[in-house]
């Protein structure tokens, strides 16, 4: 575009390009209906048609959806405004439960899914508000503890209410989504799968025009400086809480359409790990970046609910003694460790980072010897 | 200290300030015993200091004598626990920061706080943040033309920049709001003399383009040449006021501040 001002001597790749930049949410929208309609077919060739049928990749491409959902979400809390969020899981659950409470014969209440999407999202951001109000005043790892106790908190307020959520059995038998008198179900994974596609291309779109709006600067500047930004005439509360509460309201959506496929909702699904997971695969993919955290949560699901089992078989398969009686799946957070460590030493910012970002981790030493601390001393 | 290989060009600066403020004498910003503290420590111990529109009125004294804190009560970044901060007539004390900026406190925090991972054009659009950013080219435009070195590196991450052109970046971002007072903490610190040369003459240039000016300095010689007036602190407390001619002259200021 800068560099070549008549259009009619661009190549068409050049023009492609241009048109990508200049039409953003059409090409996300047309990346999905692509990248949706060769997923299936892909896993019908050899070998990935070996590991499992074409009908279980479909329903795992839906579960991973889950995953990308609270990736871009989480993604919104610490990837752009800077915010360490380790409960997000909390949200997740929240999401969860008010799905499990609107539509299920435990309670009676009949709500369709489609509003209960809306209604999940709406009550987890104003979770998240009630949580954002008296915390974002911390900074840094003292945020960090305590979102970590709003995880823990909210699984366990779950539990033991069991009066109303019946406790560690959890609620079960939650009506599937209907669309027009079509009935979604657990034989036939397409239509989750379709959904989920809608869901992520549409969050896709709203978080891409978030980032590039007044909001989007006003959480770069909250993450750059605080102080900084306040001077500049930003509320950083506000934009604080925006961001939490709109990575909460992704959550929540993630929460009701696991629990409308799974048609089960308890306690023991919502804890640290998941939190963990999440924040590992926006680290992963490249925190800020929103494509890459999507493929970062994509990447890292399919290892962990495809290739670690079928590296078990591969394992067992050669009849090599040590490695035949490891069980990958148990070591997955383990893993998970592993290459977080080899990542912050080797590419800090991630496997698709923002451009942005990576000039951030990549300043070479001069760059910041100018810098002078940050000084919030008392000599005034 | 810096000031004595300064003190010529010092000299041609007095003739072209007059003593007392061009123009009107009414009262832009105020302040009427004003207590501030951090937790327990009380930082500002009944402050009361007025700024007239189109002034320069400095700030002097040692360190911790409150002169960072002043800045913060009424940029709004601190609220004071006792006592006012008025700015054109209304009570300010307890606004906060954000909202300042748009009714026309402009603040050049101390140690610059730069963005220094954004560029300098990006650093300055965060500035006008309050603004319509359609709305903005005439001031890029004059930042550009107050400091010429950073329209050349525009593209440059704040980070990179050196320490006076940090500086430079820190008061152009704090004009992109179109501020009718601007607060500058020690925007002479660590750059070297021809720079502090440099940045006194842009000061001027700021403020005789209308910009009201309320300067904390810790070279003490050249800021009482550029204001109009100047209060001395001392711990928490103002410990002298006056012109800065009669400043200058004062036997305690030249003892305790000008090195002599």
């Amino acid at each position: 575009m800068t560099a070549v001002s008549n259009p009619r001597v661009q190549s068409p790749w050049a023009r492609l390009r241009s048109g990508a930049r200049n039409h953003r949410s059409i090409t996300i929208l047309l990346g999905w209906v692509l990248v949706a309609s060769v997923l299936p077919v892909l896993v019908l060739i050899p070998p990935l048609s070996t590991f499992q049928p074409q009908s279980l990749w479909i329903d795992g491409f839906s579960n991973a959806g889950v995953f990308i959902l609270l990736a871009m979400g989480l993604n919104v809390v610490v990837g752009l405004a800077g915010l360490l969020d380790l409960g997000y899981a909390a949200f997740f659950a929240i999401g969860s439960y008010v799905y499990a409470f609107g539509d299920s014969p435990f309670t009676n209440v009949q709500i369709p899914f489609w509003p209960m999407l809306l209604v999940g999202a709406i009550i987890a951001a104003t979770l998240g508000l009630l949580l954002g109000a008296p915390t974002l005043r911390l900074r840094g790892d003292y945020l960090a503890i305590v979102t970590l106790g709003f995880g823990e908190i909210v699984p366990a307020v779950f539990l033991n209410a069991s009066s109303l959520t019946k406790g560690t059995n959890g609620i079960g038998g939650i009506y599937k989504p209907e669309l027009f008198g079509f009935k979604f179900t657990l034989e036939n994974p397409v239509p989750y799968y379709i959904t989920m596609v809608a869901i992520l291309a549409v969050t896709m779109v709203l978080l891409y025009r978030l980032q590039g709006s007044r909001l989007g600067r006003a959480w770069m500047a909250v993450r750059e400086d605080e102080l900084a930004a306040a001077s500049s005439g930003i509320n950083t509360i506000t934009t604080k809480l925006l961001a939490f509460a709109l990575g909460a309201s992704t959550a929540g959506l993630a929460g009701v359409f696991a629990t409308s496929k799974l048609t089960f909702v308890g306690p023991g699904q919502f804890g640290f790990q998941v939190s963990f997971t999440v924040l590992a695969m926006v680290v992963l993919g490249g925190m800020g970046n929103i494509w890459g955290v999507a493929t970062g949560a994509f990447v890292i699901y399919t290892i962990q609910a495809v290739v670690l089992k079928e590296l078990n078989q591969f394992f067992q398969a050669l009849h090599v003694p040590i490695l035949q009686s490891i069980d990958f799946v148990q070591y997955q957070y383990l893993l998970y460790g592993i290459a977080l460590v080899a990542m912050m030493l080797l590419r800090p910012e991630g496997l698709f980072p923002s451009s942005r970002r990576r000039q951030e981790l990549h300043a070479t030493s001069d760059d910041v010897a100018d810098v002078p601390p940050p000084t919030e001393a008392l000599d005034a | 200290m810096t000031a004595a290989p300064t003190i010529p060009n010092a000299e041609e600066a007095v003739h072209s300030r007059p003593a007392a403020a061009p123009g009107s004498h009414d009262v832009l910003l105020q302040l009427d015993n004003v207590h501030t503290y951090y937790g327990q420590i009380h930082a500002l111990q009944g402050i009361s200091l007025e700024v007239r529109r189109g002034e320069i009125v400095t700030l002097i004294g040692a360190n911790g004598a409150g002169k960072t804190t002043t800045l913060k009560t009424i940029s709004g970044l601190l609220h004071p626990r006792q006592g006012k901060v008025r700015f054109e007539g209304r009570d300010i004390s307890r606004t906060p920061a954000h909202e300042l900026v748009r009714a026309g406190i402009g603040h050049s925090p101390e140690g610059r706080r730069i963005f220094s991972r954004l560029t300098i054009l990006e650093n300055l659009k965060m500035g006008a943040f309050t603004r319509p950013q359609n709305d903005i080219q005439g001031d890029l435009d004059h930042v550009f033309e107050l400091f010429p070195r950073l329209k050349e590196r525009i593209g440059q991450r704040g980070g990179s920049l050196s320490g006076g052109e940090q500086q430079m970046l820190a008061i152009g971002r704090a004009l992109m709001a179109r501020p009718r007072v601007l607060l500058l903490d020690e925007p002479s610190l660590g750059l070297s003399p021809i720079l502090v040369q440099q940045i006194f003459v842009i000061i001027q240039e700021i403020n005789s383009a209308g910009t009201t000016i309320l300067l904390v300095e810790q070279n003490a010689l050249q800021a009482l040449i550029v204001a109009n007036r100047g209060y001395v602190l001392q711990t928490g407390q103002v410990a002298l006021s006056g012109a800065s001619a009669d400043l200058r002259e004062n036997e305690m200021v030249r003892k305790a501040y000008l090195g002599e």
